[in-house]
């Protein structure tokens, strides 16, 4: 699945947007649910669990952590920005 | 009528609303790179009165996208030369000045007389401190803010739709985000996000079209994409009735302070630390200033010798009065303070 990054989450991760493997032969298992998203981001990129409010949009819609996601989803990771 | 024969020749706008325009008051919090687009807009499509809060000063630094201003003005009160400046435009609008910056004594004063309010602040204890006063109001709020070379962009408030903690329940932390001054901001960003801003302000008063209630814009300039994110009211969000005792970190006056003027005095070798990005270090900084960007302090505590007092500098005086609250909560028996206003406001003999 395709996650889009915007503000600071494009400059933790460093890139501005991660593709996310959905499936492997090995049988690994990957994120199903916004919630299981955010823990296997912040594995990877722990800078992103000091965010105090970071929203999940799943194909457009602000999602909640209970919301299921799909290898066909795009998400995006929209964290507040205080520029003016 | 003749002055807005254009935009009355529009169908669907027309006389009736344009004397909607006449008899609105808008609000506009902050006359930074946001809040001059909306109020040159504004002010000329004939918005009845426009309210102003604002209590910085022009900086030769605001002038790539804080376009009113002119290079003459640098050092000025900025709410004084924009109301100058803007009159010049349109002598029909009746401008309220407010030469302060919002706070929790007066936000609710303020904000009361009011039919539409615009976040064009650069901070989130102002954006949290606004959302909620809205709330508490019931006044609709047009929220515009940016990053680097992307805008957000939504309305909140409006017609009983969602608010700002229904997209974003906690304020950020100190330094969690960084702001225009450590990140860059390209001049022309503001410029589109504050007319979009300046925008919704006139469909919230007519009623035209669809306004960005319960949408957040977000508009990436570098690709020119930009996408709507749907989302919904939490109805726990509506149910504040008073503002928070405190918003933050905004308050410079909190953590020890010491004007140039009195720090110029100073005889001793003084140990200043500078917490701003090494960009910025290395385009001006004070002879023998220590730079320790504000994001690695916990890491260099060791740079310092908290035997001796400790002056820290940053731009603004935003990010030495957090870098100066931590030190102090680490070291509890040293000296440590902030030199207020930062780099914006050095004499220049000092550098």
């Amino acid at each position: 699945m395709t996650v889009l990054l915007f503000g600071v989450t494009k400059d933790i991760v460093g890139s501005p947007s991660l593709s996310i493997p959905t499936a492997n032969a090995r049988g690994k298992q990957f994120p199903k649910t916004v919630k299981e998203l955010r823990q296997f981001l912040g594995t990877t990129y722990p800078k992103l669990n000091e965010l105090s409010s970071l929203a999940i949009a799943v194909n457009n819609n602000y999602a909640h952590d209970e919301a299921e996601i799909n290898s066909y989803d795009e998400i995006a990771l929209i964290p507040p920005v205080s520029g003016g | 009528m003749d002055r807005y024969s254009r935009q009355i020749a529009l169908k669907q706008f027309g006389s009736e609303n344009q004397e909607k325009l006449k008899a609105s008051k808008v609000l506009l919090v902050g006359l930074g790179g946001l809040g001059v687009p909306v109020a040159q807009y504004l002010c000329g499509m004939g918005v009845g009165t426009l309210g102003l809060v604002e209590n910085d000063t022009v900086a030769l630094h605001n002038l790539q996208r804080q376009v009113l201003y002119p290079e003459a003005s640098v050092g000025m009160s900025k709410l004084q030369v924009a109301v100058k400046e803007l009159q010049k435009r349109n002598s029909e609008v009746v401008f309220k000045g407010f030469e302060t910056f919002l706070n929790g004594t007066n936000a609710l004063e303020i904000i009361k007389d009011f039919d539409v309010v615009v976040d064009a602040t650069d901070n989130f204890s102002s954006r949290y401190l606004i959302n909620d006063a809205c709330v508490i109001l019931k006044k609709p709020l047009v929220y515009g803010a940016l990053h680097a070379f992307e805008g957000q962009l939504s309305v909140f408030n409006y017609q009983d739709g969602p608010t700002y903690r229904c997209l974003f329940p906690n304020m950020p932390k100190a330094n969690e985000i960084p702001n225009c001054d450590e990140n860059g901001i390209l001049g022309i960003l503001p410029g589109i996000i504050g007319s979009l801003q300046a925008l919704e302000v006139v469909k919230v008063i007519t009623g035209l079209g669809d306004t960005l209630s319960g949408k957040l814009l977000l508009f990436d300039g570098l690709t020119q994409t930009t996408q709507k994110i749907n989302y919904q009211s939490n109805p726990e969000n509506k149910k504040c009735t008073s503002l928070l005792p405190d918003y933050g970190y905004s308050g410079c006056e909190l953590v020890p302070s010491i004007t140039w003027d009195a720090f110029g005095q100073l005889n001793e070798n003084k140990q200043v630390i500078d917490v701003r990005t090494i960009q910025e270090y290395s385009n001006d900084h004070l002879d023998h200033a220590i730079n320790i960007p504000l994001d690695t302090l916990d890491a260099q505590f060791g740079k310092i010798d908290f035997s001796k007092p400790v002056y820290v500098v940053c731009q603004s005086g935003k990010r030495s009065s957090i870098a100066v609250e931590i030190l102090q909560k680490k070291y509890p028996n040293s000296t440590c303070c902030q030199i207020l206003g930062g780099m914006n406001q050095m004499p220049t003999q000092c550098l």
